[in-house]
């Protein structure tokens, strides 16, 4: 079990024949994912890695009966193609693409508001469920089938705390990149509640940035409702007030999103937050054998 | 990107916004002249020269003068041009000040009492929506009315498929105290203001103070505007509105080749793939004894050019001590990186503070297996927890 997409996840990729699309279906292909086509306008009817080629999103979906798109559409077109993916029905949405300016997401999101579709970033890594389907960027070797949630706001660092995870012994259900911008589809909070219903997520691990109140809006939830264990790192500790540290979401505005108040606030509902990035994966673990013991975890 | 005033003012007078008139000028001269030019436009008895750097709070440091004669003007001009000027907001270092704006007085006595408003438009996170702020607390620190008097702070959020409407131009305009004809002129002040922030782009316009004259006009006297950079695709005369000598020369040759870089002022450099990644080792860093001395993202593809590039800026920075370098490697390969390191270590030579390189991820191993095989002093890692002691190490040494 895992949370978004699975085996059966029918994949199509938005930018299939550019660069980037073209190298990373490929990596999806040989994790074994089931890409089932791909979309680049005007190149409709031909063949790109042995996969077919349309016209629209809403030709593949009919060919195909895709349930998931990954898009990799250069930034000033990023916003249609995921208006477009929401129109002709796809579930679950990944935006990888970075730089999508922040008015086109402000439509977007206004664009989604009554479909019944989910959007994971822009600007993230995408999701990953072990074993099983990759629809993203990551490296897939890393990762582990297992009981873990990830949701994360950050690439590389999500890296880092699967291969601690995976080097603790223990394996991840699903990771998700949420993105790092101002405006993302799919929150921490959406994520949390995603893994509280999965009956193989045991325990989660949230890593937040300085910034918004994501994580925060989180950790309350996460006091009254969640059942699991969850684990909490907060990057940007030592970063200074109102410069822009890379990801647009990333500044520090007001005085509750620091890190430090943002780590004080999760510890307080309940989640272990850790400071240091290095002992991520060693928390979960003495947690879950504290608290699971017995599981088999 | 953040703008001038003057700049910001520019743009703003382009959607109708009334603004209190002004002429830039880069010497004592020019100023003189813009001020006699202005006096003829504007009828203006006094001027403001305005000291134009890229932070706030201008006024508390020396950088905003009210000037009685032109040859006033020539004097506060030549004071002020030139100075490192000190504000709240530029760091204790200051900015060098090379342009200044002359503007006309619009606090000439009338039937009422000049009244100073704050307004801005920005994006409310939590919500996805822009939201306009206004107060009728002007020409203070928001964060001040924010946090004594938040019931003086009125907010109207815009719902994306409605735009701006005009009750809730209304809403604010009666919110502020706006009596008779000042209503209307408050009205299509807020409605400039936001087709501005639209039409640009921008990811704040901030007005502070907005200035209802003696004689009833609403203008905006300051005026801050950022534009979202990741709209610059979309206007092709913004780029020529950047202000290189307003960032720092490192940040600078470091965007030049396509580095994320931030200068900061610890002991320990660092160079990362990946923005949370990055802010992560600077938090190990402070965790293990040291102070970090930049935030570098070398982003996706760490090639040899790009850590070179990267070395070379931080070894710029006399204050740095040791340079940790973070490589999570997905699509990038840790041999790869290695072989990088090695390179741009003898390419630049001469290296004379310890390097920890901390590899992870494809090829970890035979990233490795090239660092220590080099015969450089350059001390491996593989673990982020490693890595952090031996910087530590390096410290202590």
């Amino acid at each position: 079990m895992s949370v978004l997409v699975n085996k059966n996840s029918r994949i199509i990729v938005q930018g299939f024949t550019g660069s980037e699309g073209t190298f990373h279906a490929q990596q999806m292909l040989e994790y074994g994912t089931q890409v089932v086509g791909g979309i680049t306008p005007g190149k409709g009817g031909s063949l790109h890695l042995n996969k077919p080629v349309f016209n629209t999103v809403s030709d593949a979906v009919k060919a195909t009966s895709a349930d998931v798109s990954i898009i990799f559409v250069p930034p000033a077109f990023a916003a249609d193609a995921i208006m477009e993916a929401a129109d002709a029905g796809i579930k679950v949405i990944v935006a990888i693409t970075e730089g999508i300016p922040t008015r086109d997401m402000i439509e977007v999101k206004e664009f989604l508001k009554n479909k019944k579709c989910r959007l994971i970033g822009p600007n993230c890594p995408g999701i990953i469920t072990p074993g099983e389907a990759k629809v993203g960027i990551m490296p897939g070797f890393i990762h582990t089938p297992g009981n873990i949630g990830i949701v994360s706001r950050s690439g590389t660092l999500t890296y880092e705390a699967v291969d601690q995870v995976t080097k603790a012994g223990l394996g991840q259900s699903t990771c998700i990149g949420i993105g790092g911008d101002p405006i993302i589809g799919t929150t921490t909070l959406d994520a949390v509640k995603l893994f509280n219903d999965d009956p193989d997520t045991v325990g989660m691990i949230i890593i937040g940035e300085i910034g918004g109140s994501m994580e925060t809006d989180a950790a309350r939830w996460i006091k009254s409702n969640c059942t699991k264990p969850v684990v909490g790192f907060i990057a940007g500790q030592t970063a200074p007030k109102g410069r822009r540290m890379g990801h647009a979401g990333a500044i520090i505005g007001g005085a509750d999103d620091t890190a430090a108040a943002k780590m004080k606030i999760m510890t307080e509902c309940g989640i272990h937050v850790v400071d240091s990035p290095a002992v991520i994966g060693e928390a979960m673990k003495t947690i879950l054998s504290k608290e699971y013991r017995g599981i088999g975890v | 990107m953040n703008l001038h005033e003057y700049q910001a003012k520019s743009l703003l007078s382009q959607y109708g916004v009334k603004i209190a008139q002004g002429i830039m000028a880069e010497t004592p001269e020019s100023a003189v002249s813009a001020a006699k030019e202005l006096q003829k436009n504007t009828g203006t008895r006094l001027w403001v020269v305005k000291a134009q750097i890229h932070a706030g709070g201008r006024g508390k440091g020396g950088g905003v003068k009210v000037a009685k004669t032109l040859e006033d003007v020539f004097e506060k001009s030549k004071a002020i041009l030139g100075m490192k000027l000190v504000s709240p907001q530029t760091g204790p270092e200051g900015k060098l000040v090379r342009k200044i704006l002359i503007a006309e007085d619009v606090y000439y006595p009338g039937e009422k009492e000049p009244k100073e408003f704050y307004m801005s438009i920005l994006l409310d996170r939590s919500t996805g929506k822009n939201i306009i702020m206004a107060s009728t607390e002007g020409g203070v620190e928001i964060e001040a009315v924010a946090a004594k008097t938040p019931e003086k702070i009125f907010k109207e959020w815009i719902e994306p498929s409605a735009g701006l409407r005009a009750f809730q131009c209304r809403k604010i305009a009666f919110s502020l105290g706006c009596t008779g004809k000042e209503v209307n002129e408050m009205i299509s002040f807020i409605k400039g203001i936001y087709q501005c922030y639209e039409a640009c782009d921008a990811s704040l316009v901030e007005i502070n103070p907005v200035l209802r004259t003696s004689d009833g006009q609403i203008l905006a006297v300051d005026a801050k505007i950022k534009l979202d950079d990741n709209a610059m695709f979309r206007h092709n005369d913004f780029p020529e509105l950047r202000d290189i000598h307003e960032e720092d020369p490192l940040e600078v040759e470091a965007s030049l080749s396509n580095l994320n870089y931030i200068k900061l002022d610890g002991n320990v450099g660092c160079m990362v793939n990946g923005a949370g990644l990055a802010m992560a080792t600077m938090d190990m860093i402070k965790l293990a004894g040291g102070h970090p001395a930049n935030f570098l993202d070398v982003g996706g593809s760490a090639s040899v050019e790009t850590v070179e590039a990267g070395f070379r800026i931080i070894l710029k920075d006399p204050n740095v001590k040791a340079i940790l370098i973070n490589i999570f490697g997905g699509i990038v390969r840790c041999d790869r990186v290695a072989g990088g390191v090695v390179q741009a270590y003898k390419n630049i030579g001469n290296v004379k503070i310890p390097i920890i390189v901390r590899l992870q991820g494809t090829n970890a191993e035979m990233g490795a297996k090239i660092i220590e095989d080099s015969g450089l002093k350059v001390t491996s890692a593989i673990l982020l927890k490693d890595a952090a002691e031996r910087v530590a190490d390096a410290l202590k040494n």
